[in-house]
């Protein structure tokens, strides 16, 4: 470089903020007053409460049952509902899956093409704010928020089942819990990051709304069918097949299906909501069936999550690659639409 | 830094996409407390080169120098010290003028005490005192292109670059946002760079202008300067408004001794267009009035803005050929 002016002859301006800090403070206090927030609390929060209302006499007789044992508590999440009932809701569990994803869709979808639409990101980004901070900040904000929602709505069903049905949480029972918690938020904070992809993409906030929507519709109602033609096709197993041939065929098609995050969603509650369960493959149940060991032993909580770890590490690996495509994508765009 | 120090310097400063190129080897100086202006039509480069000087996008070849920093690796301090006002400025419709700058204070590191003053300062300056607590979205396009300009001044910066600052504006908000324009600079100081296509407002405001056409800048300098540059010959080009059917005055200009051409004009029927040597001017003028014709204009050609650009803009466009198309 030439000889430069020094800078010296600037006025003292102080230290600059860390900008993503700003921009993601500034994003959670939009998103909390607003409407979408308000929305998907009371949606989820209503669900939550009728969930464990349509169960509440089953987990009473459970609870008289097997008096002590560890985990009751959680049956707030997870107890199917009497089959008497033709009409009712699925397990809170159940819920938040097939919920969540419209949560982080619902923060994620306009993040970065409304900036564009209202022309405020040339503005945005000409203060002295690195370019990931905008994404970084908005992503973080996402996150936040989505906790926030899920946090208040599980101490919600918490709290009903402490007061009107009298359970009390074992430690062990709210570190599962607090576990399950921070992974539903990188569950919903998969499809936030997916959101945000199609956000950077789609110039037009609508088309990236149906996008995503489109992609949680194929995963959660037609992804099954699909998988398992697909699992079919590599690990035929027709009429006459042999159990082995069977089993192969189910490990397959379990396999492809836990390369969804719904599926990883799942296995991650059954395991880490219930003390019992003590694995999630087919050859382990086969196994456990044959040894007929008893299913009621119950696994501390480190067991648990070691038996679901891969899971896990599944899990936040999706979220973290979603969120790089779209962090990437972001940054090799022009300021100018 | 001294009176004339050079703000903004670029050396060569080109951008090229693929199969396009923005700006062309672009050299250009400003200094400070210099209101410069950029003037060209839309996609001559004009943005990208206020991208380029805010590090919003790389160069692909030669420097940019901003207070003495390179805006592609010290984009951050760059921008602290640089206001910028984007073309079709943008803001948070929820929020109100006041919030919307706030944030742009948070962002700045300017503490909150520091930021109230000067942002109450700020909107009565661009007169939006009585609506700074209304939502932006309520807001008409002027306004807002107002708040824009407030917005670029919150970080109290040195530098101030406005991309179209008058677009939108209605005629007696141009007036008070070129005056503000030209305080700033002269009075504290404060170095604008502006781009625009209005030729008339960049004239009033600009001290030194630079023509851009399709990615290059065809001329650089003062109004007089570019205008000087222009005259062909000892003889000036005079412009005569006339009442009535100027083919009567034709022949009684023409007969004046130095007038060279006596012409109507093109496009204003009104006009009779006058080529002659500078001395002759009163006696074709007396030998108007002599004949009862009183002119209502009477001005010399080529010292406007429109008209300097004009030339140069259809100069460059036959120098390019069917080359650029647009």
């Amino acid at each position: 470089m030439s000889a430069q002016t020094p800078a010296a002859g600037l006025p003292e301006t102080g230290r600059i903020p860390a900008g993503w800090r700003v921009v993601a403070g500034k994003e959670l206090t939009d998103h909390v007053v607003s409407i979408r927030f308000l929305l998907l609390l009371i949606m989820l929060g209503a669900l939550g409460v009728g969930a464990i209302y349509t169960v509440s006499g089953s987990i009473r007789d459970a609870a008289a049952q097997v008096s002590g044992a560890r985990g009751i508590f959680l049956y707030l999440f997870t107890l199917n509902p009497p089959t008497s009932l033709s009409q009712s809701l699925p397990p809170f569990v159940q819920l938040v899956g097939f919920v969540g994803p419209l949560m982080g869709i619902a923060f994620g979808f306009s993040s970065i093409n409304a900036e564009r639409a209202d022309g405020t990101l040339p503005r945005l980004l000409s203060q002295p704010i690195h370019r990931d901070d905008v994404i970084n900040g908005k992503f973080v904000a996402g996150l936040a928020v989505i906790a926030l929602i899920l946090g208040v709505v599980i101490l919600f069903i918490s709290a009903i089942g402490i007061i009107r049905l009298g359970l009390v949480p074992a430690p062990d029972d709210i570190l599962r819990l607090f576990a399950w918690y921070v992974l539903t938020v990188v569950y919903v904070g998969f499809w936030l990051a997916l959101a945000t992809l199609a956000s950077v993409v789609f110039r037009n906030s609508g088309t990236a709304f149906f996008a995503v929507l489109a992609v949680w519709l194929i995963l959660t109602f037609f992804g099954g069918t699909v998988i398992d033609a697909i699992g079919g096709f590599l690990a035929p197993a027709g009429q006459g097949a042999s159990v082995a041939e069977q089993i192969r065929r189910a490990e397959v098609v379990q396999t492809l299906h836990r390369a969804t995050p719904n599926r990883l969603f799942a296995e991650i509650g059954q395991v880490l909501l219930d003390p019992r369960v003590q694995t999630v493959d087919i050859q382990g149940i086969l196994q456990l069936r044959s040894t007929n060991r008893s299913l009621a032993t119950v696994l501390p909580i480190g067991q648990s999550l070691l038996i679901i770890w891969p899971q896990v590490v599944g899990l936040i690996a999706l979220t973290s690659l979603c969120f790089a495509a779209a962090y990437v994508t972001f940054m090799r765009q022009e300021v100018r639409a | 830094m001294t009176a004339d120090a050079v703000v903004i310097r670029t050396v060569g400063l080109s951008k090229v996409y693929p199969g396009h190129v923005a700006v062309r080897s672009l050299d250009l100086e400003v200094r400070r407390g210099e209101v410069f202006g950029l003037l060209g039509p839309n996609g001559a480069g004009k943005t990208t080169t206020i991208l380029m000087l805010l590090g919003l996008t790389e160069p692909t070849g030669g420097t940019a120098e901003v207070l003495g920093l390179d805006p592609a690796r010290n984009p951050l301090k760059v921008k602290r010290h640089v206001g910028y006002l984007p073309d079709n400025v943008g803001f948070y419709g929820s929020l109100s003028a006041r919030e919307n700058l706030r944030y742009t204070a948070r962002l700045n590191g300017i503490p909150e005490k520091v930021a109230d003053a000067r942002i109450a300062d700020l909107l009565r300056t661009v007169g939006l005192a009585d609506a700074g607590e209304r939502p932006v979205e309520a807001y008409s396009r002027g306004m807002r292109q107002r708040l824009g300009l407030a917005d670029a001044l919150v970080k109290s910066p040195s530098v101030i670059i406005l991309d179209e600052p008058t677009t939108s504006i209605d005629p007696v908000g141009v007036v008070e946002v070129l005056d503000l324009v030209r305080s700033l600079a002269h009075d504290q100081g404060v170095s604008v760079l502006l781009s625009s296509h209005l030729l008339h407002q960049v004239q009033q405001v600009c001290d030194r202008i630079a023509i851009f056409v399709s990615g290059d800048v065809v001329a650089m300098g003062t109004v007089a300067e570019l205008a000087a540059r222009q005259q062909r010959g000892a003889n000036v080009v005079v412009e005569i408004g006339l009442e009535g059917d100027p083919s009567v005055a034709v022949p009684i200009v023409a007969a004046v001794p130095g007038v060279a051409s006596v012409d109507r004009d093109p496009q204003d029927h009104r006009l009779l267009v006058v080529t002659l040597a500078p001395e002759a001017r009163a006696t074709a003028l007396s030998a108007l009035l002599g004949a009862g014709i009183v002119p209502w204009l009477v001005r010399d050609r080529g010292m406007e803005l429109d008209e300097i650009y004009q030339r140069y803009f259809a100069a460059s466009a036959a120098a390019s050929g069917t080359e650029e198309a647009a």
